[in-house]
């Protein structure tokens, strides 16, 4: 489903000379980013370059200082513009028609793995008990965790947690989801099955903003990978493009070093062309 | 054993009046120390400023003094209250500056990440707080909520000087009117202890049934 619907209401998110400081620290300094539907997104950049404000921003978790914040047509104006009432109707519009997937996870710990599934379409879509069980024992087998329907969150592993908060975003049927670092706070062999469940949902043509340093990730779900720094977009392109050929100077420090971080590709295998020509670059 | 068996009625009326005090003062206390914690953590300055001033007032000043003011006082400017209801109202007045702190500190031990869980579900501040945050919160305040319970059972004794027979004035009036002081206070005071062990077993028990999605 991507490319299509190319009218004016082709962006599912719209993001236009966003600010926000917390305190004396300026931590967005004018972002300016487009997202259209059925598009997967991944922000990259350096800790501290504002990545979570910004994601954050999009549904307004975080109160940007100024600017303006459009999601699935829905705008809220950033600095006071707006009055208080409908400002928080704008909010409440963005948030029923976006889901965000935690870095750690915030499952409900008091609920089971369909408890927490099933919360927000029972206390936020007002759907009937058995509809969301059924939609929610659906949604944990998509993430393959019928079998841990009734487990709490306590007993379940950390990718396990991180399927369940996917599902619990899924059930309020989004029409965009946004992760900040979904497995940041995972064991490195746990990326892998929240991975694979992204991927699907990306294959779906779910529209998705994935704050991530996964490479892999970004090279093979990804439509566009958006790099920030110090606050700002710094560069945006296609993930091969980018992931290849990054052209500005940080850009290619950045990813010299999260590199590192990812297992090096098999000594005869891919053209070990990425880091001669991230030599080359430099 | 005599003065037992003799004045048994007598104290169980007492015992059933210390009960009564105690029980209907703490759901009093909870059903306005919860508002009062809400306004506590509201974003409205005027609310908070309201529940500061009271928890201070009422956490500030000796419970005797407020059970007085209530009986003694009040009729001064025409406001007549009969002794069990005088005692209760100064007891739930009392009771919920502190259980208002008790459920404020469960509220705020919530991480901030369940709140933006919900929050960015669109979920409704009510049904945010009754469905996310009010089971997690009890979990945690339910320790020093038993407690206080039970500190208000204990506290319910003042009410004898109000002239209200509950345990304590009648082990005094069974002590003045047959010199048995030892035994009667000492049947008083097992009747309290009673009481506040089974409050303890309840306790245990609830914490135990809120504790298990977290074994
Ligand atoms: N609530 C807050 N109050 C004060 N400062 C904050 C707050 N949230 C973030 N910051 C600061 O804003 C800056 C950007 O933070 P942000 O979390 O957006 O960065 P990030 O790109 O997500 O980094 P990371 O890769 O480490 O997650 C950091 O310097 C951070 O310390
Ligand atoms: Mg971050």
């Amino acid at each position: 489903m991507r490319d299509d619907d190319k009218g004016g209401g082709a962006d599912r998110i719209a993001i236009r000379a966003l600010h926000k400081r917390f305190g004396a620290l300026e931590v967005l300094k004018g972002v300016d980013l487009t997202v259209a539907r059925g598009e997967v997104v991944v922000v990259m950049g350096p800790s501290g370059s504002g990545k979570t404000t910004l994601i954050r921003c999009m549904n307004l978790l975080e109160e940007p200082d100024a600017g303006t914040v459009t999601v699935c047509g829905r705008t809220v104006e950033c600095g006071g513009a707006m009055r208080r009432r409908e400002r928080a109707r704008q909010v409440r519009a963005i948030r029923h028609r976006t889901a965000m997937v935690f870095q750690q996870f915030n499952l409900f710990p008091h609920l089971t793995a369909l408890g927490n599934v099933a919360e927000g379409p029972l206390s936020v879509r007002g759907m009937p008990r058995e509809a969301a069980r059924v939609l929610g024992l659906g949604l944990l087998d998509r993430v393959g965790l019928a079998d841990k329907a009734d487990e709490y969150p306590a007993r379940l592993s950390g990718g396990q947690k991180q399927r369940v908060a996917i599902a619990r975003a899924l059930a309020m049927e989004p029409e965009v989801v946004l992760f900040d670092e979904p497995t940041s706070a995972l064991d490195p062999e746990l990326h892998a099955e929240v991975l694979a469940v992204m991927r699907e949902l990306a294959r779906d043509g779910m529209t998705m903003v994935v704050v991530t340093h996964e490479v892999q990730f970004a090279r093979e779900a990804a439509d566009r990978v958006v790099f920030m720094d110090g606050g700002v977009v710094l560069e945006s392109g296609p993930p091969q493009e980018f992931l290849n050929h990054p052209v500005h100077p940080r850009a290619q420090a950045f990813l010299r070093l999260v590199a590192h971080d990812t297992p090096a590709p098999p000594p005869g295998g891919e053209p070990p062309a990425r880091p001669a020509r991230w030599e080359h670059a430099r | 054993m005599d003065l037992v068996v003799q004045d048994f009625p007598q104290l169980l009326e007492a015992m059933g009046i210390t009960l009564l005090l105690g029980v209907v003062s703490f759901v009093l206390g909870c059903a306005l120390g919860l508002p009062l914690a809400l306004a506590r953590i509201s974003g409205y300055r005027l609310l908070r400023g309201v529940a500061i001033a009271y928890v201070s007032v009422f956490r500030g000043t000796p419970l005797l003094i407020q059970i007085m003011l209530v009986y003694y006082g009040l009729p001064q400017l025409g406001v007549m209250i009969e002794p069990v209801p005088s005692a209760i109202l100064a007891l739930t007045l009392y009771a919920a500056a502190y259980l208002s702190e008790n459920f404020r500190a469960g509220v705020i031990a919530v991480d901030r990440g369940q709140w933006e869980a919900a929050q960015s579900m669109g979920m409704p501040y009510g049904r945010l707080l009754r469905r996310i945050v009010a089971p997690q919160a009890v979990r945690v305040a339910l320790p020093p909520i038993g407690s206080r319970f039970i500190a208000l059972m204990k506290d319910t004794s003042l009410a004898s000087v109000v002239t209200v027979v509950e345990l304590t004035r009648a082990a005094e009036s069974i002590g003045s009117s047959t010199f048995r002081y030892m035994e009667a206070f000492a049947v008083a005071g097992l009747a309290y202890w009673l009481i506040n062990t089974l409050l303890s077993v309840g306790q245990g028990a609830l914490e135990r049934r809120l504790g298990r999605a977290y074994a």
